[in-house]
């Protein structure tokens, strides 16, 4: 890219001059790729950078130069250029676009031409460009390569990504925006995938990030001056050298092939370049590949027809088609990509392939095969057939972009996200670390913000700055601002990165003095570490937040792992609301024959025709459909196939991964309605929730649905189409059920809607004056096993105490006296293996069990718990739940119906995990039945479920550098199709016990510690579980101390990674599930241990560590914008009454609480403004919202504790509590730095951990 | 020589170990195969229809781990028989076995049948690696107590 005319900047292009050259996309090709990346490179590095090395791993996808054209050449030329590469100019593009919507325009009409490298086919991009005018759509085209990048990238890289394709769309074209803020969205969450999309999304992007914006800016500029151009707006444009990496990168793909020749405007050009340097990075991971270059794209597009549409398609044509209507988000860019030209008809077309794609989808069931168990097998069989097909997939089709609506609930998944997409970042740099919280919020935005925001973008865009934007061009003045900011915390970021690189190791490792250091907790929230990987690697690696390892240096040996006495372990994500996954519909399914393992970006090439898997070594054959990349319509490519480019890929499985044909969705409620539940008041609740959310309940035409309710009977209702009003069946007989007719209980959702609602009407009040107090749990469920068993799907069980009658009952066995006991907590275990066995029944006919538990004295959870636990089910547990007495449990389980309802849900699941020859999987913890040693049953599969692995190491791996791991979900979504989600993790070997300490994950070893903490408390006791948590750290840090640091302090020395590590174990040690001395009812502890059992780690670390922010002197400093919210991040405190003033107010977030502790001599202002009371004495004790007002603290107060809310799957309550109040104790336990009656403060806790090293 | 009754329990002993052996064989085989159940399932399964491979083994594996019941009565029966045989020196050897199994059995998981084995947890690596650790350790002691009765019986019979 550079040269050419375009050019883009000149000095990034010295590399790539050839490509650049000449307006003349073909250049690309002739020329050598590498070059020219690099020069976009520098603009994008910068950019990139800055959050961390993830950017280049974008970098690689692009590679394929195609982009390069993208910026520039896409919006001109999105005709042409979508030939041209895919991306390349991806990167650049954002920001060129930025720099210059006009430019933008100018340079559709530029040209080109770059994408052209690679083959030609491609085409892709332009198609933004079409539409809008070239500019446009040209800031389109890059923005969504360098989305893709970014996905690539990851994480970490994603939010600087992000914002570069933000901002660079928001210049660029406003309507295009919209799209571009998805794609970046979906960054934030999967980095890989789909980034491309992503300029489309630009609003989000632009708002979310605002320092990316800035970054993005400063790409700009530097494009600018690179490249002349683009950057036209920003007159001073940061000569930007082309970062470092990207230089890497380039060189390592050579990719050569260049694209560039873009068209003559420089912004394109750099653009161009910066893909390409991404293509590199992906290239070197597979060198031949690299050469080849198309891969990349191919990728992308792959991406795009994933979860969003949007973000993949990006990449290539995909911007094109993109930009121009919002609608295309979803769709798909990716369709966009393979048909070059038409912008317009992209739209079409993506529609269209969308559509498609579902259709195909929705043929696989087949009934067929009949073995299958296991998806292995019947992968197996797809393998061997597979090569049969050949290349089904250049269709546009064949990547489905979309799921269906499973995504919806980006949200989530975006909250999900936020944390992890920083921790790609990773790079230590305290700058990156900013930029990454905003993305992550942004994310968030973006889920919703699509589809508004469209419009807007562009204009938003601009602005850059912020969030706000989207809405709307008056930030624009905004602009300036944001661009300087960002640019500056990008270059800081970037350099931070760069030092990271070559000193990680150091940093991780330096030794604190836990005693000295008083103020361990840092400011900002912890990221996750990435692993010490080149940078191609690391940018194709798997999102932290669907896949953590506990060490992310795997020693190489057995005796290694014990001398470090640290926990190694996987917390897995795996079915995590993602807003981009690259889906990939083919007839073959590429696995090792040996392994099975799903091919994935860290596989290598030996030669055109064979991989390496890198599980189990075998060499494989690659099978002719794999050659052919239909992204790029090209040939002999496997390495740029959208499953070698991105760690987190979904296939849409044939029927050879079917042992029957899909399930249709079945969902059943078997709800208490005995005296106790009529008078807890959740029917109407539920039947008010459940009537609202009908509609939106997953599934499709075939969905059914069914209602039982129990008390000392068991009711039926049958809802056959026809019958004028729901008819109640009693079934007495509870010693042994039967099902009063065999069909008509369980009926389709829509042709009986009508009756289904009349019943949801009545229930509430069918009830109301019932005398029975008895509760015939047991057989309610064994009838609800019935009424399933030929379906599978979900049961959903409302209960509101202890079951009294038929199999099943249980007593009460809490002692009350015994819950502030310090010895010994009795009963954690089950009482009888009923409700176990009820849910090995349904497991086996994939039927899951949900409970609720709604009740106000002992149920006995230990027991009940059971029937979730192992049919792969959820819990939840509204302690003392009343509708009028206890308002905030009502309003809770209303929002969490509301998700609970409507989120994604996969049927018939079953998730194998695999790793290395010579690791190997040892314990799972989690909500599912473990069929075999790496086979884990999930009859359902919910977004809100984490799993735990724990690993160990019976070979030695000394011949290995890399160590892999790969989970495949095998499901069946609601609109009934098959499909695999598979997550790849690739992680360094490392032979010296320092190099294990630098890479510890503290977060994740410590989730992975309180699943063995559970298990120990339930199979020995919870004093052996306290024991052993204090003795995992007594023992990593008297390891380290002996074993690194070879002196014998006196003083208690940790390394950096594992400073944080005495502090979270102390905070286990106070939770609920394992505290003593503290009033504790055994549900509430039981409930805590089913939570750590199966929440995903970002909900955990809430609920193990609150977190604690002083909210009454909210600023903008820092401030994140999500969507068109300015939301404030204040610094975390530490949790300890010292930092508590009586002037200030305090917001602690417990994961499933929010506290507001306000001191009593807050500000009046704060208590005014925010609040809504005239001073301290007028709040009232029981305050669970924060009123609207019209003032900046209270937007601000506001914004923040929304934002903090949209990132967790279940909403939590929020109590305002005042100084004086009797609540305060609720939030003076979660103080877990202080010393309370029964525990260690933290200081003390450090004197005794040093006490036992000494002994 | 006399066919005394402790002749009698010796050569019944003889026999019934020998079906212990098979029971631990089968225990020992069953638990390989849940663990090595995911290695290589091409090979496995290459020969004959994968289902109903997997089916058959998946029977051999239940009724395996359904013998240990009737393994440990087994067991209990002649240690029974021995004491009303008088035979301290074979009653001794076999306590600490005896012993085992009754602590093994009272520790076992929640369960309302009889059985032993827990599906939810036998697949953890730890228990699998013991359940395997047991079998071997109870197949060695079965075939050292096998020619153990097979010399008690003739020094019984020879010297009596």
């Amino acid at each position: 890219m550079s040269a050419p005319a375009g050019s883009p900047h000149p000095a990034a292009s010295t590399r790539i001059p050839p490509k650049l050259g000449g307006a003349a996309v073909s250049g690309a090709a002739a020329g050598p790729g590498p070059a020219p990346h690099q020069q976009n490179g520098p603009a994008q590095n910068q950019m990139q950078v800055p959050p961390g090395y993830g950017l280049h791993p974008q970098n690689y996808n692009v590679p394929s130069g195609h982009y390069s054209q993208g910026p520039g050449k896409t919006t001109s030329l999105p005709l042409d250029s979508q030939s041209g590469g895919y991306y390349s100019g991806v990167y650049t593009i954002p920001t060129q676009n930025v720099v210059t919507p006009n430019t933008a325009n100018q340079q559709s009409g530029a040209q080109q031409i770059y994408g052209r490298g690679p083959p030609a086919p491609h085409i892709v991009g332009s198609t933004p460009g079409y539409f809008q005018g070239a500019a446009s759509s040209s800031s389109h085209l890059h923005t969504s390569a360098s989305q893709p990048y970014s996905s690539f990238v990851n994480h970490y890289n994603s939010p600087a990504m992000y914002s570069a394709n933000s901002p660079a769309v928001s210049q660029g074209f406003p309507s295009t925006c919209g799209h571009y803020a998805v794609s970046t969205v979906s960054n934030a969450a999967y980095p890989s995938v789909s980034y491309p999309s992503l300029p489309a999304g630009d609003p989000y992007g632009q708002q979310m990030f605002t320092s990316q914006n800035a970054s993005t800016i400063r790409s700009v500029r530097e494009n600018s001056f690179s490249g002349q151009n683009t950057a036209v707006s920003h007159p001073s444009p940061l000569p930007p050298p082309p970062s470092q990496q990207y230089h890497q990168q380039l060189s390592l793909s050579g990719y050569s092939p260049l694209s560039w020749s873009a068209s003559g405007l420089p912004s394109t050009q750099d653009n161009l370049i910066r893909n390409h340097s991404g293509s590199l990075a992906t290239a070197n991971n597979n060198p031949n590949a690299v050469a080849e270059s198309s891969s990349c794209p191919v990728m992308q597009t792959v991406q795009p027809p994933e979860s969003s549409p949007v973000v993949s398609t990006v990449v290539s044509g995909a911007s094109s088609a993109r930009a121009p209507p919002t609608a295309n988000h979803l769709v798909e860019t990716v369709a966009s990509v393979t048909q070059p030209s038409e912008l317009l008809q992209q739209k079409g077309m993506q529609y269209g392939d969308y559509v498609n794609n579902q259709a195909s989808s929705a043929p696989t069931p087949l009934s067929s095969t009949s073995d299958d168990e296991e998806e292995e097998e019947d992968e197996e069989a797809g393998v061997d057939s597979s090569s049969t097909t050949s290349s089904a997939s250049p269709m546009p089709n064949s990547y489905d972009a979309l799921e269906g609506g499973s995504y919806p609930d980006m949200l989530s998944s975006s909250a999900s996200s936020p944390a992890p997409d920083p921790a790609p970042e990773s790079d230590p740099a305290p700058a990156p670390v900013p930029a990454v919280p905003q993305p992550s919020k942004t994310t968030k935005p973006f889920g919703y913000g699509y589809p508004t925001l469209q419009p807007g973008y562009q204009n938003a865009a601009a602005p850059l700055s912020s969030g706000v934007q989207p809405s709307s061009p008056v930030y624009s003045g905004f602009q300036p601002y944001a661009q300087q900011y960002p640019g500056m915390n990008q270059l800081s970021s970037s350099f931070g990165g760069l030092s990271l690189q070559s000193s990680a190791q150091p940093e991780s490792l330096r030794p604190v003095n836990l005693t000295q250091e008083r103020n361990i907790l840092p400011m900002t929230p912890v990221w996750a570490p990435v692993p010490n990987l080149n940078l191609d690697l690391k940018k194709l690696n798997c999102s932290p937040d669907s896949f953590r390892c506990t060490l992310t240096n795997i020693p190489q040996s057995q005796v290694l792992l014990n001398k470090a006495k640290l926990p190694l372990g996987l917390l897995l994500h795996p079915f995590r609301d993602l807003t981009q996954l690259p889906v990939i519909t083919s007839n073959t399914i590429v696995r090792c024959r040996s392994c099975r393992t799903y091919i994935n970006p860290f596989v290598s090439f030996i030669d055109q025709r064979r991989w390496k898997c890198n599980l189990c070594y075998r060499v494989n054959d690659v099978p002719e459909e794999f050659m052919y990349n239909p992204l790029t319509r090209s040939y002999g490519e496997p390495h740029k196939r959208p499953e070698v480019q991105n760690s987190t890929v979904e296939f849409i499985a044939s029927s050879d991964y079917m042992l029957r044909p899909p399930q249709p969705a079945v969902y059943l409620f078997v709800l208490d309605v005995s005296h106790n539940a009529v008078e807890a008041g959740y029917l109407t609740i539920l039947c008010q929730s459940l009537s609202e959310n009908l509609d939106k309940l997953p599934g499709d035409s075939r969905t059914r649905i069914g209602f039982v309710t129990f008390d000392s009977t068991i009711h039926f209702y049958n809802l056959q189409e026809g019958l004028s009003q729901p008819q109640m069946l009693i079934v007495s007989d509870i010693d042994d059920v039967f099902l009063p007719t065999p069909d008509s209980l369980l009926v389709n959702l829509y042709e009986s809607k009508e009756l289904i609602k009349d019943l949801l009407n009545a229930l509430p009040n069918m009830f109301i004056n019932t005398r029975e107090t008895h509760s015939a749990l047991g057989p309610a469920l064994q009838a609800a096993f019935k009424l399933m068993s030929p379906t599978g799907g979900r049961v959903s069980v409302f209960q509101t105490q202890l079951p009294s009658l038929g199999a099943g009952l249980l007593q009460s066995r809490e002692d009350p006296n015994q819950r502030s006991s310090t010895k010994v907590v009795q009963h954690l275990g089950p009482a009888t293996d009923f409700y176990k066995k009820l849910a090995l029944d349904c497991s086996g006919q994939q039927t899951a069990v949900d409970l609720f538990l709604l009740s106000s004295q002992y149920s006995d959870l230990a027991s009940l718990a059971c029937m979730s636990k192992y049919s792969a089910g959820c819990i939840y547990y509204y302690p003392s739940f009343h509708y009028t007495h206890n308002p905030s449990q009502a309003e809770k389980l209303q929002k969490d119906l509301k998700r609970y309802l409507t989120r994604k849900i996969g049927f018939e699941a079953v998730m194998r995990i695999r790793c290395t020859k010579g690791l190997s999987m040892h314990t799972f913890h989690g909500n599912f039945f473990v069929r075999s040693t790496d086979l884990l049953s999930l009859a359902n599969i919910n977004p809100d479920a984490g799993f735990a692995v724990q690993l160990s190491i019976e070979e030695s791996l000394t011949d290995t550098s890399l160590v892999c791991f790969q989970t495949a979900l095998l499901y069946t979504s609601s609109k009934g199709e098959r499909r695999i989600r598979v997550h790849t993790l690739c992680l360094p070997v490392v032979s010296s016990l320092a190099d294990v300490y630098a890479g510890v994950d503290v977060q994740a070893a410590i989730c992975l510690l309180a699943n063995m903490a559970v298990d120990r408390s339930i199979s020995s006791s919870l004093s052996d579980a306290r024991d052993a948590l204090v003795n995992a750290v007594v023992d990593s840090l008297s390891a380290y101390g002996s074993t690194v640091l070879n002196v014998q302090h006196s003083a208690l020395i940790a390394p950096t990674s594992l400073k944080l590590f005495p502090l979270y174990v102390l905070a286990l040690l106070k939770q609920k599930a394992f505290r003593t001395g503290t009033s504790t009812r055994l549900d509430d502890r039981v409930y805590a241990m089913c939570q750590i059992k199966c929440q995903p780690l970002v909900h955990l670390m809430k609920m193990i560590h609150p977190n604690l922010y002083r909210i009454d002197r909210l600023t903008d400093e820092g401030a994140i914008h999500v969507n068109d919210r300015v939301v404030p991040q204040p610094p975390l405190q530490k949790l300890s009454a010292e930092k508590l003033t009586r002037e200030g107010a305090f917001l602690m977030d417990c994961g499933s609480a929010f506290y507001i502790w306000v001191g009593k001599s807050c500000d009046n202002n704060f208590i005014e403004d925010v609040l809504g009371y005239p001073n301290f004495a007028s709040i009232p004790q029981k305050m669970a919202h924060l009123p609207e007002l019209d003032t900046l603290s209270s937007e601000r107060a506001r914004s923040f504790v929304t934002w903090l809310r949209d990132s967790r799957p279940l909403s939590p309550i929020l109590h305002v509590v005042k100084d004086e109040s009797p609540a305060k104790t609720e939030f003076f336990q979660h103080l877990i730095e202080d010393r309370t009656e029964a525990a260690f403060s933290y200081y003390e806790f450090l004197l005794h951990i040093q006490q036992q090293i000494c002994k | 020589m006399a066919f005394t009754f402790a002749a009698f329990c010796y050569m019944l002993a003889l026999l019934l170990t020998a079906a212990l052996i098979f029971f631990a064989i089968w225990h020992i085989i069953a638990f390989d195969e849940l663990k090595t159940d995911y290695k290589n399932p091409i090979d496995q399964c290459n020969t004959l229809n994968p289902t109903v491979e997997k089916v058959k083994k998946i029977k051999r594996v239940k009724i395996a781990l359904k013998l240990v019941l009737p393994e440990y009565l087994i067991h209990a029966f002649f240690c029974v028989m021995f004491l009303c045989a008088a035979e301290w020196l074979t009653l001794a050897l076999n306590m600490p076995l005896l012993a085992y199994h009754i602590w093994r059995y009272m520790s076992r998981p929640v369960m309302s049948g009889p059985g032993l084995y827990d599906p939810t947890t036998i697949m953890n690596a730890d228990i699998l690696a013991y359940c395997q650790k047991e079998g071997w350790c109870k197949l060695a002691f079965y075939l050292l107590a096998f020619f153990y009765y097979l010399y008690g019986m003739i020094y019984v019979l020879v010297s009596s």
